[in-house]
């Protein structure tokens, strides 16, 4: 594994060039391309087959796991382990505090978060250089100063041990975030098109809509992700926030199931641990289309 | 204005002012715990601090860690993202598989790479042994494999987000300047040099600014993997505070501690940005 690290940073490096080469000789193709290939599959290896290994673990039996001649494929397919870690560690209600919680956040920063970063990418005042500074400030201040005072604060308007209370402190957390990806993608679209909108006597929100909205839709889309998959892995505020084990969200049921860890649970551990993951890539495979499809890549193939 | 007063708000209330007292704890004897007084000790849990042996030795790791993980982090990312910008077979493959970290709890990385590197029972170790090396490597109960094997499970789970957005990145180059520079005779190198790289440059500036911050700052991945361990080799600064503050109940030389990881890390992006922001300006 450790191997596929190294490799892989210098390996893709001369290979690089955009889909479209017209001046590209074949020679050079020819003799890049298996090395790109070699490249990828280094990649492949190195993200899969810790995702691999973690499937297989969840499908063997504890006799399998302590075997002393282990097989790598499980000997058949059973689901002991996956309805043992539902039944043992209350992994459905967990899911579903982590799910209203993350969404909730998601929506909530998407709305109040897109009109700030249009006013900041577009006009130029000096609330820009302010917001600017204190959402990388906000990024820079560790946890650990915040969730003390935060703690009391959330303590007075007894919003601890409480899922409102997280998703205020998640949507205030992602913010700076989203803010600093959305104004990025939107200086990112020239002002000339909102321009040539405004001389064809496009009205504002027409200008929003037809021309900014589209292109900004890829950049919107993987601000939206962040922040759903932040508040769904969060750790965390949550640790320190929830001690009522009825709210509490996925990551710190699992991470209480680690504690319990021994070589006979490792199949059930691993199991929980998939099941926590479903959710999220399900949400993750709905958007991924459009992430991939975006609009400036099209584009470039028309 | 009206456009960003929805998200001020929020913002003020549950940030700025936190972290207004936060800053200011640090400067108090704050306890855990109802009705206890809390008094103004000036910078007296800073000349603590300064003795602090372990503190120092905590800080010295989470920097080799947060150096670490972003310098490998950004290199593997870039690489990726340039391969799957071109037109390669398997390339779904590679790009589905680069995301799926991206969607799992680092809580739930940590737990599949206790798996991975499990001494009698993983695959890392069952790989040496197949290809002849000695395979009883306890990667992160070991002091001299503990850092080393944290560090990778960073970069692992970090390569997503750096990725995606040097993805985005590169499809934003034009490719009209790619046409042209080729048409003037430059080699693949020379493109990636002047065309591809100055356009990126703004996005690999956000990117791995952001990925030093959150991951000096990271918290889950190590608790759930080492909780700090073995003897310390992997105690991230914030980990440390957090035990000062939640299992001795110090909130105020916690919150100390807070603020000298503010200063160190505010210093090197200053240094950084600049750096940056000069050269764009040259």
């Amino acid at each position: 594994m450790t191997q596929a690290v190294t490799l892989t940073p210098s390996g893709p490096r001369p290979s690089v060039a955009g889909p479209n080469r017209p001046g590209s000789k074949k020679r050079a193709r020819r003799i890049s391309r298996p090395l790109q290939y070699l490249a990828l599959l280094g990649y492949i290896i190195f993200l899969g087959f810790p995702l691999l290994f973690l499937l297989i673990t969840a499908f063997k039996t504890p006799q399998e796991l302590l075997s002393p001649t282990p097989t790598f494929f499980p000997n058949s397919i059973n689901l002991d382990n996956f309805i043992a870690a539902i039944e043992k560690a209350n992994l459905v209600q967990a899911a579903g505090n982590s799910l209203i919680v993350a969404v909730s956040t998601t929506v909530i920063v998407t709305l109040i978060s897109l009109p700030a970063a249009y006013a900041l990418a577009r006009f130029r005042t000096k609330l820009r250089g302010i917001a600017t500074g204190w959402i990388l400030l906000s990024q820079v201040f560790p946890f650990i100063l915040i969730i003390v005072p935060l703690f009391l604060v959330l303590k007075q308007i007894g919003l601890v041990d409480n899922l409102l209370g997280l998703i205020l402190v998640y949507t205030v957390w992602s913010l700076p975030f989203a803010l600093w990806m959305l104004q990025g993608y939107i200086a990112g679209i020239p002002v000339e098109l909102e321009e040539a909108g405004a001389m064809d006597g496009g009205s504002r929100i027409r200008i929003l809509r037809s021309i900014v909205l589209p292109l900004l839709a890829p950049g919107l889309v993987a601000t939206s992700l962040f922040t759903f998959i932040s508040g769904w892995n969060e750790f965390f505020f949550a640790l320190v926030l929830i001690q009522d084990p009825a709210l509490q969200t996925l990551p710190l049921t699992l991470a209480r199931f680690v504690g319990a860890e021994g070589q006979v649970q490792l199949g059930q551990l691993a199991a929980a641990s998939l099941l926590a993951t479903i959710p999220s890539l399900v949400f993750f495979a709905v958007i991924q289309r459009r992430l991939t499809s975006g609009l400036l890549s099209g584009a470039v193939k028309g | 204005m009206l456009l960003v007063l929805p998200a001020l708000i929020p913002v003020v209330l549950f940030s700025v002012y936190p972290l207004a007292q936060g800053i200011l704890l640090g400067f108090t004897d704050a306890k855990a715990g109802l009705g206890v007084p809390v008094t103004f000790n000036g910078i007296e849990n800073y000349t603590r601090l300064a003795g602090n042996e372990l503190f120092w030795n905590s800080f010295r790791i989470g920097l080799i860690w947060a150096f670490g993980v972003t310098i490998l982090q950004f290199f593997a990312s870039l690489g990726l993202a340039l391969l799957l910008n071109l037109d390669l077979r398997f390339r779904w493959l590679a790009r589905t598989l680069a995301l799926v970290p991206w969607a799992m709890p680092p809580v739930v990385i940590a737990i599949m790479w206790r798996l991975m590197l499990n001494p009698t029972y993983g695959p890392v170790n069952g790989g040496l042994e197949a290809i002849g090396l000695s395979g009883d490597i306890n990667w992160l109960g070991d002091f001299s494999t503990a850092l080393p094997a944290v560090i990778v499970v960073g970069v692992w789970a970090g390569m997503p987000q750096t990725t995606v957005t040097l993805l985005a990145g590169l499809q934003n180059v034009p490719t009209e300047l790619h046409e042209a520079a080729a048409i003037d005779g430059a080699s693949v190198w020379q493109r990636f040099w002047h065309v591809t790289l100055p356009a990126l440059r703004p996005i690999i500036v956000a990117i791995t600014t952001l990925d030093l911050i959150w991951n000096f700052n990271s918290f889950a991945l190590i608790y759930v993997l080492t909780a700090g361990g073995p003897g310390g080799q992997t105690m991230l600064p914030m980990l440390f505070a957090y035990n000062e503050a939640f299992r001795y109940g110090n909130f105020g030389y916690a919150a100390a501690m807070g603020n000298v990881m503010v200063i160190v890390i505010a210093v090197f992006l200053f240094v950084y940005l600049r750096s940056q922001a000069r050269s764009r300006v040259s």
